[in-house]
């Protein structure tokens, strides 16, 4: 029997960016949890957050980032509060992460095999002719063939998926339990991005490792995912399982995405934007940081940040509207409370909304 | 009157690449390519990176003189001597909306140089009149005409670049991955942009793009390439619903379906390996080393494009 409750559980994380221009909260009070075997996808625009909550959890900020509040349990331990040795191990040999650029990921002045060996020798007790053989082995996990000769070459004389195939290679070297992929196939064309997406899903179905996909693709999402997180301005404005997300979308801005992008039949009904800019961190509104760019925003969500509720078992969405619903449908429905589906108290302090109740 | 708005024939845009010392020997980015464009309609031309597709819209507007083929616009041929002139009618828009507009230049002044360049206005208020009238249709406020191109957003700096292409009120416009730059939410307004302005003025569109949902979206019609050749060509809902040539069968088995029940069902045919090196061709038919229905006669010649029926059109020996 295991002693913890989640793989990894990210519990109300913040992370804070100091800037010219004053502090930016990147990331506001996220929270998901991870179990072993699943993927779990997290999507959003630029500027949403999603690659900076993964960047934290690995604690690779930048130099003027910081966490700035929150927990981060790794199999029961607060990794948040670790220092840089005990996170160097826990790197690699726990948790991996490949990057969106497989180019820029790799050293161009080291040959592949160099690299490869270096995060096995780093990682395991592997030395020598061993660590070269896991070198080999993982490169024709990944689908490499004359794994040997790679890995006497260099990255520039492979191609883009290629690239990315070593980089997955050596995410994978150490086993770790936990694979973060961040935009892995946004610079690959989309026939090699299918080969990747296969050989990811492939390969964790091989070693079982939980993996944490961060895009902005829906697409991608659609394929991989079990398990869905929407971000928008540094929050979570949507949780559910993919199929929840997909065909019972809560959130005003979920259902904009969903809007957004063009049919999958080729139904030529013309596509519904959001409107407006994208969000500008240094000036967060004060509520929900979707309002102003909101069809249906109302007076309370301009002044007040919305609790998440869940709406069944396998969703919850932050947005006051369905608050209200909810609080609506609980008053007219009888002597029950506001919080029957067994949500948090709806909004602490609200009188509008809790009057209804 | 001419037939077609566009009629592109036999295009060829060969570079020459630097080998040893002395030779020099040809990158074929496109080799014999056809088609043609109707007044006010948007041709998609879909493919994967180093297929030749940008190559086409850059030689069509003499970025680049074409090695052989012809391009006729309004029935005119094409050549060096009349392209400035023609530019009036034929416009672009690029991907990246960051490095296509000067840095130094007020939106007014990068609205206002086509029209400096074609001499379009007789004074200073009507060519101040014509601009403040391209950021509204843009759907740009007037107060932005002083602003720098550093001061917008991706998407609103699209819309800057596409004001720019419009001002010479143009017939037809190239569009080079012009929302895939942008994040989904913004690139529905830009979508949404190009159409409206095709309802209104009646433009037409070489719209060159990787999105396959996107081009289906905007495009009256689609032709996807390989390595310089042009494979499949056919009405947009044709080609998506039923591909013919193996490639844009698989291209299209590959693209992540937003999705998850279809997704799931989806089944994919991988492509081996990858994209030969555009140096160094295969005999015959491009596509020949990474095809599963391959036969003797694919490494002989080169299938040209034959109608299905329809106006289905498909380069292939055996399918």
């Amino acid at each position: 029997m295991k002693e913890y409750e989640h793989l990894l559980s990210v519990q109300d994380l913040h992370t804070a960016f100091t800037t010219e221009n004053g502090e930016v909260q990147a990331v506001n009070g996220v929270s998901f949890d991870l179990d072993e075997h699943k993927v779990l996808g997290i999507v959003g625009e630029s500027g949403s957050g999603k690659s900076v909550t993964a960047y934290s959890v690995m604690q690779i900020l930048a130099e003027n980032g910081r966490i700035a509040g929150g927990r981060i349990l790794y199999k029961g331990e607060d990794i948040s509060k670790w220092d840089e040795k005990q996170m160097s191990g826990f790197r690699g040999r726990n948790c991996s992460i490949i990057f969106q650029d497989p180019m820029t990921s790799l050293n161009p002045v080291f040959s592949v095999g160099n690299q490869l060996m270096e995060a096995i020798t780093l990682h395991t007790n592997k030395r020598g002719a061993a660590a070269r053989a896991r070198a080999v082995e993982m490169l024709e996990l990944v689908g490499i063939n004359e794994p040997e000769k790679r890995l006497k070459q260099y990255p520039f004389e492979l191609s883009g998926g290629m690239r990315q195939r070593v980089m997955i290679a050596m995410a994978l070297a150490c086993e770790p339990d936990i694979l973060i992929a961040d935009e892995p196939t946004t610079a690959l064309d989309v026939t090699i991005q299918a080969q990747i997406l296969e050989l990811m899903l492939d390969i964790q179905k091989k070693l079982g490792m939980a993996i944490i996909m961060v895009t902005h693709d829906l697409g991608v999402i659609a394929e991989m995912c079990d398990e869905i997180i929407v971000m928008y301005g540094g929050r979570v404005c949507e949780r559910g399982t993919a199929d929840e997300i997909f065909y019972n979308p809560k959130h005003e801005y979920t259902k904009g995405l969903l809007h957004s992008i063009p049919s999958v039949t080729g139904a030529r009904e013309k596509l519904q934007p959001i409107e407006g800019t994208p969000i500008n961190m240094l000036n967060m509104p004060k509520g929900c940081a979707f309002c102003p760019r909101c069809k249906e925003a109302m007076k309370i969500c301009l002044e007040q940040v919305p609790e998440e509720i869940m709406i069944n078992k396998d969703h919850a969405a932050a947005c006051w509207i369905n608050i209200r619903d909810m609080q609506a449908g609980a008053a007219q429905n009888s002597t029950k409370t506001a919080d029957n589906n067994g949500a948090p108290e709806a909004a602490e302090g609200n009188e509008e909304v809790t009057s209804n109740g | 009157m001419a037939e077609h708005l566009l009629e592109v024939e036999h295009l060829k845009q060969y570079f020459p690449i630097r080998d040893g010392f002395f030779g020099s020997r040809p990158l074929k980015a496109v080799d014999d390519v056809s088609f043609t464009i109707d007044q006010g309609e948007t041709l998609g031309l879909v493919g994967e990176s180093g297929c030749g597709k940008t190559t086409v819209g850059r030689s069509i507007l003499r970025l680049y003189e074409p090695t052989g083929g012809t391009v006729k616009f309004e029935g005119e041929e094409i050549s060096s001597r009349n392209i400035h002139q023609l530019r009036r009618k034929m416009q672009m828009v690029f991907q990246d909306p960051y490095s296509s507009l000067n840095p130094r230049m007020t939106v007014e002044d990068i609205i206002g140089e086509p029209l400096d360049v074609h001499h379009l206005y007789a004074s200073r208020a009507e060519r101040r009149e014509r601009i403040l009238e391209l950021m509204s249709l843009v759907g740009l406020n007037a107060e932005h005409a002083t602003r720098y191109a550093h001061e917008f957003s991706g998407g609103q700096r699209q819309r800057i670049g596409i004001a720019r292409a419009l001002a010479v009120n143009p017939r037809f416009i190239v569009c080079d991955e012009p929302v895939s730059a942008l994040d989904v939410s913004i690139q529905a307004q830009v979508i949404n942009m190009f159409e409206e302005l095709q309802e209104k003025l009646g433009v037409a569109y070489l719209f060159i793009a990787h999105d396959l949902l996107v081009v289906r979206h905007i495009s009256k019609n689609i032709a996807v390439m390989y390595l310089g050749h042009m494979v499949e060509t056919a009405e947009a809902n044709e080609l998506m619903d039923h591909p013919i040539h193996p490639y844009t069968e698989s291209l299209l088995s590959a693209v992540p379906i937003p999705d998850p029940k279809i997704a799931r069902q989806k089944k994919r045919i991988m492509l081996e390996g990858n994209v030969p090196s555009p140096l160094n061709m295969p005999s015959g038919c491009p596509f020949r080393t990474r095809c599963r229905y391959v036969t003797d006669k694919c490494a002989e010649a080169c299938p040209e494009l034959t109608d299905r029926g329809g106006g289905h059109k498909v380069a292939c020996w055996n399918r």
